[in-house]
């Protein structure tokens, strides 16, 4: 019994441990509801699959996520303009590809534009960068500047309209590329994490974001440029916004200022916060934000597959999500904790008498 | 000067002055640019209430709220619910408007509780646990009903228009009849809570310990406050408060529909930050929130007289003030880090 006891206490205190139940409870649940479930065909040489198309669905979520939890990580705030920030990179990138009218001709090369639209993005994210680093505001309200305006701001570049780009090359990034079964998102948002990885891994950055986070003044009293580093966390976040617009941009070979990376933000954080880490900064795990941002395309997902409309999605993914970060509760573990301790106590009481 | 009146007044203050005061420098500059459109007639101003009642209902919880150092983005999902559950009850299950907006208030009353419950005694980060009360109110609302549901019934629409006439402000047209100003009830019950909320703000124990426990709660709770309860009652309060502004929202547009009110709780809190109050807790003022959203409220009107500037100017003129106001609230609140530091 005592050798089960701290197994299972190794394993809870392995910091995945929640995320992973999390997501294996919400496939666990689909396979019973779904028996095709984990069924994966090639139809046209590509794959086709739910396990398929939740990865390729929480591409951009992933990527999103990735951003968001060095910033969370990094100031203690979140970053909610990154859903307006894909709207505003993908406008930009369709306006100088197409111009203010809808069309099959590249005005410029379409490297050239993908770098335009990243090159706003971060542009966003260093605004929002210089004025939590430099000006000392609330992450929240800083990033709500962009979260209001962000949308107007494509509206303005769109000029209003839903531009549209009639070229199959365009549909690549958020679709297939000819002849490889696996969706591109999908390995784009594995480059993210990869590179992201090496670069936290590899230099002592991943280290002095944690250290900033958890307590900015001692991390400049030990040396280290507090300022800059949550201002490129921030330009960080506006990158992966950019590169989830691009992604969102593709898939639909449109730009609708309006809707495009709508409610992305918040899914984001959920993300991160399902994942396990603390939205009050510090330290973090690109893992657990990962695995969050897939059980939340899985949750979406799965709720499609068992005909649940749209609109009506948000009730159980709130249902979820309050059970998901009650688990993770370290109040509510206590409160259990102590009312078997009292039950035992008791128990012992009468045991006694 | 200007460090001199600071000093007088206190930040606090200070910053609801800069808001009062370009608020009417906007105003003044309206009634100029917009001369010939009679933007200074008093009915204009008034009506930057009528549109605005909701929001200043909204505002003012989410001011108490953000003073206790938390946040509630439920809101918006909120004044859809209820505006979609009035419209259903009345319409597709007849049921009378009293009970219909009993019925709303007190689901905002349970809403707030639970949410309440997790944040206080949970300790979950309210963000998130509102941010899963903005899913679950949006779902509901979409559950209730996917359609757009108007409502017909008389003495709801009685209340919603029946024009009350100020006995003042009016002007002379062109028939040399007098034209009085008129409201709305709407703008009535906004008034009266914000008199109530700044009055429990500035004047009960309650309002104090919320600015204590937002101010820093461990200080609070060794000062002896139960600061759990105190949460807890705050956010049963701004449920309260949401359904309630949901109901004056309902006023105003008389039905139903899922997409309604998107955005709004972001609204509030913008109105919330233009009046000064800090996400960081423990400072703020319902009286700068209302101005926050009267400013709201003029830029809409610019642009509605402007005429050809679309609807997306709005925003990106609302979010430019936004940053103007954070930005000078960064630099004061900086400046007094600085002389903290010196002496």
């Amino acid at each position: 019994m005592p050798k089960l006891k701290t197994l299972w206490r190794k394993l809870t205190g392995y910091s995945l441990f929640f995320p992973l139940t999390c997501l294996a409870i919400v496939l666990i649940i689909n396979l019973i509801k779904t028996p095709t479930f984990f069924h994966i065909s090639i139809n046209n040489g590509v794959l086709y699959g739910f396990i398929i198309d939740i990865l390729n669905r929480s591409s951009e979520l992933i990527i999103l996520a990735v951003g968001m939890t060095l910033v969370v990580a990094g100031s203690g705030g979140t970053d909610i303009s990154v859903g307006a920030v894909s709207a505003v990179a993908g406008a930009v990138t369709i306006f100088s590809l197409v111009g203010s009218m809808s069309s099959d001709i590249y005005r410029i090369p379409y490297g050239l534009a993908i770098l335009l639209g990243l090159l706003g993005g971060m542009a966003c994210g260093a605004f929002n960068g210089f004025l939590v680093a430099k000006l000392r505001i609330q992450p929240m309200v800083a990033t709500l500047i962009l979260f209001t305006a962000g949308r107007g701001i494509a509206q303005v570049i769109t000029q209003g309209f839903i531009l549209y780009v009639r070229k199959e090359q365009f549909k690549y990034l958020g679709n297939f590329i000819p002849g490889i079964p696996v969706p591109t998102p999908i390995f784009v948002a594995i480059l993210v994490v990869a590179v992201t990885l090496l670069v936290l891994k590899k230099t002592a950055l991943g280290l002095y974001i944690q250290t900033v986070g958890i307590n900015a003044k001692s991390a400049r009293l030990v040396g280290l440029n507090a300022t800059l580093i949550i201002f490129l966390v921030y330009t960080f976040s506006g990158l992966c916004a950019g590169i989830a617009g691009m992604i969102i941009t593709s898939r639909v070979y449109s730009i609708d200022a309006n809707n495009a990376g709508l409610n992305m933000e918040l899914d984001a954080i959920l993300a991160v916060a399902i994942g396990g880490n603390s939205l009050g900064g510090g330290k973090f795990s690109l893992a657990g934000s990962i695995i969050g941002a897939i059980t939340i395309q899985a949750l979406t997902t799965s709720l499609y597959a068992m005909k649940v409309t749209a609109d009506q999605l948000p009730v159980y993914k709130a249902i979820v999500v309050i059970f998901i970060v009650m688990l993770q509760s370290a109040e509510l573990k206590r409160m259990l904790h102590s009312m078997l301790n009292k039950h035992s106590i008791r128990k012992a009481g009468r045991k006694v008498a | 000067m200007i460090r001199k009146l600071r000093d007088q007044l206190g930040a606090n203050n200070f910053l609801l002055l800069i808001t009062i005061v370009l608020f009417i420098a906007m105003y003044i500059a309206g009634i100029i640019v917009y001369r010939e459109n009679n933007f200074g007639r008093f009915q204009v101003f008034l009506n930057l209430f009528i549109s605005n009642a909701g929001l200043i209902v909204a505002a003012v919880g989410m001011t108490m709220v953000l003073i206790t150092g938390g946040i509630d983005i439920s809101v918006g999902s909120m004044v859809a619910m209820t505006c979609m559950l009035l419209a259903w009850m009345m319409e597709n299950k007849k049921i009378g408007a009293i009970p219909a907006i009993i019925i709303v208030l007190l689901i905002g009353v349970i809403f707030g509780l639970v949410q309440g419950l997790l944040i206080a005694y949970l300790k979950i980060q309210p963000f998130i646990v509102t941010l899963a009360g903005m899913f679950f109110a949006r779902g509901m609302t979409a559950v209730i009903s996917t359609d757009i549901i108007s409502i017909k019934n008389e003495t709801f629409l009685k209340v919603a228009n029946a024009k009350i006439y100020l006995p003042f402000g009016g002007y002379v047209n062109k028939k040399g009849v007098m034209i009085y100003p008129y409201i709305y009830p709407s703008v009535i019950i906004g008034i009266i809570v914000l008199i109530i909320i700044f009055y429990i703000l500035k004047f009960t124990k309650f309002g104090r310990s919320i600015y204590a426990v937002g101010g820093n709660e461990q200080s609070a709770l060794l000062m002896g406050l139960n600061v759990k309860r105190t949460k807890l009652k705050v956010y049963v309060l701004n449920g309260f408060l949401a359904a309630l502004a949901g109901f004056v929202f309902c006023l105003n547009t008389s039905g139903g529909f899922v997409e309604q009110a998107k955005g709004f709780e972001m609204e509030a809190i913008a109105a919330a930050v233009i009046g000064g109050t800090l996400l960081t807790g423990g400072i703020g003022n319902v009286l700068g929130s209302l101005f926050g959203v009267l400013i709201k409220g003029t830029i809409e009107t610019f642009i509605t007289f402007q005429g050809t500037l679309s609807s997306w100017w709005t925003k990106i003129v609302i979010a430019a003030l936004l940053c103007f106001f954070i930005i000078l609230q960064s630099i004061l609140a900086s400046t007094k880090h600085k002389r903290l530091k010196s002496t």
